[in-house]
């Protein structure tokens, strides 16, 4: 396998092969000798060289953490060989982008019409959950394609709420 | 002593007042609303019974139905915990109308500390101090802009009834405070259905520090000492400790028989707590009583080495409280972080949700009182108060490095907490210095590269960012639950393929 790992914006080429004892790795080109094991759903006991690290791994709808110790990550994972995945990173200002709900809530307000052009980081819709109100953003400049959010209805992480090409 | 006894709450605090009742061999009776049927506190009960739909108001804070329930249940008492009905006067007389027994005060002290004025007026016949301003509602502008001049500006302006913020306004100077007290007397209407609003003298960057009480129905009251509850966002604690860093045992003593005075200016009985305000010179103020058990009362509990709530059932059954002030000693520290479910990268929102991976800390010095477990959906409908993790050693600095490392342990994914901003707030030199005020917390979060001043030695995080790239990648192909981009989608559980298919595809493509 060949990933491209992004982590804290830096991208490294990372690849993994089953050997015959263990898996064999290579970072930026570079072996590391390494033995993994999951002891539990997103944990992972990693050792590189006889230091010994536990893993923890924080996936949502939007995004993946790695948790080294007490240190987090943000952490993009490409197969550089899929097509989209190229694309995608050629050019994400173009095209158009999803506006999922971050967490499950209520809509209270839409705040843009559809077709209305909006500045990147305006609010776009208000979720409330446990009392409070989020404004949810526009990531980039464009025009609101399409809303589908509608006031009161409730909405669960990850679910299209708008979107702005 | 009581047989069975109902807790009208949810949460951490319902479980840990069960714990208690276990202890003491009392049954217990639990109510939840329809999206609290998988909820801990319906687990660890004895009996449970709904109460109806998610919304508090429909639920939590239905006198008539939890009454129902402690009737057909043959509950002989109710413990309120903390929130929901717990200060609400005419639930505790609801109470004893129906022959059960509240455990908290009677609904006279309730009343009399319930209002800010009128708690005001109490303790000004008691003679405590209180920030200077008036104890009754304004009548006009005009008065207003009299008193400000006499006791200075900055001034406060404060709804009677208020609480979490709303109703009050800072103003600095005479130009300004006609239109606060204007647009504070209709906010006060508009929340609590009540416009009366006083004026107090505005405490530049106060401490806020609070006392533990206990009182019999036998007339004895005693203090446990203080709280240092300084750290603050929103109006909300955040953290908590015991003792405060710049309480001594002189101060001490005099705070606890202000607190003392105070609580029995009101006839009070049961567990209660005084709020103080403590200016740069050390100056403590009353501000107002909470007449119930309060977030962070096991600080006080680890550093007494009482148990507050065995103490509360016990009074509420007539006993008399089992030991004198002079048997009260303070020992070792205990810090308190209440672990929300609240999203650091967002501004700290509401992030409600199904916790898909919970990994907790344990070990010595540390206590845990939660309410959550692995594969429980945190509801969005209450408090996103998710679990106390409390650090005792035998001074501050030995409660902070366990603290330290029990957050290190502490992992929860699935849904978001503020486990980081301990992090933080524990490696923070002014917090380890103990220079705190309400205002620290804002400051802190708003530096944008915090200096990290641990007592504890942190290993390089330099190159760890390489180990997070090699374990991104062991997840993928280890875990089937990989969240490997399908399509060049963003990474997330929903674009999660199957190993097969990946591998397939990588292999079809050499």
């Amino acid at each position: 396998m060949v990933y491209e790992v992004i982590v804290g914006g830096e991208p490294h080429r990372l690849e993994l092969e089953k050997g015959a004892d263990g898996w064999e790795c290579r970072l930026d080109g570079k072996p590391v000798l390494i033995d993994a094991v999951i002891p539990r759903r997103d944990v992972l006991s990693l050792l590189v060289d006889g230091r010994s690290y536990e893993i923890k791994r924080e996936q949502t709808a939007t995004d993946l953490h790695m948790w080294v110790g007490s240190t987090r990550f943000a952490v993009e994972l490409r197969d550089p060989r899929s097509l989209r995945s190229r694309q995608k990173s050629a050019g994400d200002e173009k095209g158009p982008r999803k506006i999922v709900a971050p967490m499950p809530g209520r809509v209270v307000r839409v705040l843009v019409a559809e077709n209305s052009e909006v500045e990147a980081g305006q609010g776009i819709v208000v979720v409330e959950a446990m009392k409070m109100q989020n404004e949810i953003k526009s990531p980039k400049k464009g025009v609101v394609k399409k809303i589908s959010a509608t006031s009161g209805a409730a909405v669960n992480p990850g679910e299209v709420l708008a979107i702005v090409e | 002593m009581f047989k069975k006894i109902l807790i009208a709450n949810r949460g951490e605090i319902a479980v840990r007042i069960m714990r208690a009742c276990r202890e003491m061999g009392i049954s217990t009776v639990a109510v939840y609303s329809d999206v609290d049927r998988a909820a801990l506190h319906v687990r660890k009960c004895d009996e449970a019974y709904p109460i109806g739909p998610a919304p508090a108001a429909e639920s939590y804070l239905r006198i008539d139905k939890i009454l129902d329930v402690a009737k057909r249940s043959g509950a002989e008492a109710v413990h309120p915990g903390y929130g929901f009905l717990s200060e609400n006067a005419k639930f505790a007389q609801a109470c004893a109308d129906a022959g059960v027994k509240f455990i908290g005060p009677t609904p006279h002290s309730m009343n009399l500390m319930g209002s800010k004025t009128s708690a005001r007026q109490q303790m000004e016949k008691a003679g405590v101090p209180f920030v200077p301003g008036t104890s009754r509602g304004l009548a006009s502008p005009e008065e207003g802009e009299e008193v400000a001049e006499r006791i200075g500006y900055p001034v406060m302006l404060k709804a009677a009834a208020g609480g979490g913020g709303k109703g009050m306004r800072l103003v600095h100077s005479r130009p300004e405070l006609r239109s606060a007290l204007e647009s504070a007397q209709s906010e006060a209407q508009r929340s609590f259905g009540d416009s009366e609003v006083y004026i107090e003298k505005a405490i530049v960057n106060p401490r806020h520090i609070e006392m533990q009480l206990l009182a019999d129905e036998h007339g004895n009251t005693v203090w446990l000492g203080e709280r240092e509850c300084s750290i603050q966002r929103r109006h909300q604690k955040v953290l908590e400790e015991a003792p405060s860093p710049i309480v001594d045992p002189e101060m001490r003593r005099r705070m606890g028989e202000v607190a003392v005075k105070a609580a029995q200016a009101a006839d009070y009985t049961n567990a209660g707590t005084i709020e103080f305000l403590v200016d740069q010179q050390k100056n403590f103020y009353f501000l107002e009583m909470n007449t119930r058990l309060q977030v962070e009362h096991p600080v006080t509990e680890l550093t007494t080495g009482l148990d507050l709530v065995h103490l509360q059932i016990r009074i509420a059954a007539g006993e008399k409280l089992p030991f004198t002030q002079s048997d009260v000693a303070i020992r070792g520290h205990a810090v308190e972080c209440r672990i929300y479910a609240e999203d650091p990268d967002n501004n700290y929102f509401p992030s409600p949700g199904k916790i898909t991976v919970l990994l907790q800390p344990s070990g010595p010095g540390v206590r845990r009182d939660s309410g959550m477990y692995e594969g429980w959906n945190v509801p969005m409908d209450y408090d996103p108060l998710l679990a106390k993790l409390i650090g005792y050693g035998t001074d501050r600095q030995h409660a902070i490095m366990r603290l330290e490392r029990a957050l290190y342990e502490y992992f929860v994914a699935g849904i978001k907490t503020n486990i980081s901003l301990f992090q933080r707030i524990l490696g923070d030199a002014d917090f380890l210095a103990g220079r705190l005020d309400t205002g620290y917390l804002d400051r802190l979060l708003a530096k944008a590269n915090p200096a990290v001043a641990s007592f504890v030695p942190k290993p390089e995080i330099k190159g760890l960012e390489r180990i997070a790239a090699i374990a991104a990648g062991m997840f993928a192909v280890l875990d089937p639950a990989s969240p490997v981009p399908k399509n060049g989608d963003t990474a997330g559980p929903a674009a999660a393929p199957s190993n097969w298919k990946q591998e397939g595809r990588s292999e079809a493509l050499r």
